[in-house]
């Protein structure tokens, strides 16, 4: 299927969201994530399944003020 | 002693992160001001924020993460909701931009993330103007830190608006407060402390000096002098001259 992840259409296999992180490469990062706008725990990345057309954020530690 | 959600600082400077030259300049920022507070943010992964997550853990100091550059209350929720898991911390440094030329908060987007955050049991810190009513929609929903603006973010215009910092400053005297936004010289932050503000918040004027860890030393100095004047009891202003030196016993010549 074909999700969005950070803004960019990819193609992924897997149906749930912590298989698809491993697949994007992102498999040992630390990651935080959103799905259409709302924040999906670590902890609940198994059981959160994807759909064709789901916007996926993929968030990490950057200098703030 | 007004503390930030329980915790006492050994300095009252928070630091930013950003717009340094090197991240080993940065680090040199922290290391000579022995700043205790580190803001950070999230972006999307583009494969450099293990590194930055190693060098700011490494600083050994408290993280504050901002909701930056988010527009609406939910994109803020959402925002900290990431943070905290990420950074591990409840602490989080609220902002809702409501204007994009001044960065001035949406006030109305602001209470509203403020209040939905607090009830998540986060520890906010909003940025937010001297609007004493905004500061008590904001301490009803359970702020017990407010961070107003000194002048709008980066400009380092300093203290704009004295009468009204120091109204707000005076109207909540159990509310810890953080000046954040718009410093550009130590003399703004000795200010800001001397004022009774409990400590200050900066970046673009560390970061954006020649000598940025040189001048991250020199706001340490005048938080430390800000607040160890704050703490003496400055004398009144008058509008005459007193002489200082005892009139009587004055020579007859």
């Amino acid at each position: 299927m074909k999700i969005e992840v950070n803004g960019e259409t990819r193609e992924v296999a897997a149906a749930q969201l912590d298989a698809a992180l491993v697949e994007l490469g992102w498999g040992e990062a630390k990651v935080a994530t959103a799905l259409n706008g709302s924040f999906v725990p670590a902890g609940a990345r198994g059981a959160t399944t994807l759909s064709d057309g789901d916007r996926l954020e993929v968030l990490s530690a950057m200098q703030g003020g | 002693m007004r503390d930030f959600y329980g915790t006492t600082l050994p300095l009252p400077l928070m630091l930013g992160t950003a717009r340094y030259p090197s991240p080993a300049v940065m680090e040199a920022a922290f290391r000579q001001s022995a700043a205790p507070v580190a803001t950070v943010s999230l972006r999307r992964e583009q494969g450099a924020g293990q590194a930055f997550w190693d060098m700011v853990r490494g600083l050994g100091v408290h993280l504050l993460p901002n909701t930056a550059g988010c527009h609406s209350a939910r994109e803020a929720i959402t925002t900290a909701q990431m943070a905290r898991e990420y950074f591990g911390t409840n602490w989080i440094k609220l902002e809702v931009i409501g204007h994009a030329d001044t960065l001035q908060p949406d006030p109305f987007g602001l209470v509203e993330a403020a209040e939905a955050l607090c009830a998540d049991g986060f520890e906010v810190f909003p940025y937010t103007t001297e609007d004493q009513v905004l500061a008590a929609r904001l301490v009803d929903a359970g702020c017990r830190v407010l961070m107003p603006w000194g002048a709008p973010i980066g400009s380092g215009l300093g203290l704009n608006n004295l009468h009204g910092l120091r109204s707000l400053r005076a109207a909540f005297p159990d509310v810890a407060m953080v000046i954040d936004a718009g410093l550009g010289l130590p003399s703004h932050a000795a200010q800001a402390l001397e004022m009774g503000f409990d400590a200050v918040l900066l970046n673009t004027a560390v970061a954006e000096a020649r000598d940025p860890a040189a001048m991250a030393e020199a706001f340490a100095l005048a938080c430390r002098a800000g607040a160890l004047a704050a703490a003496s009891g400055p004398m009144g202003q008058r509008d005459m001259a007193v002489p200082s030196t005892p009139v009587i016993g004055k020579a007859w010549l």
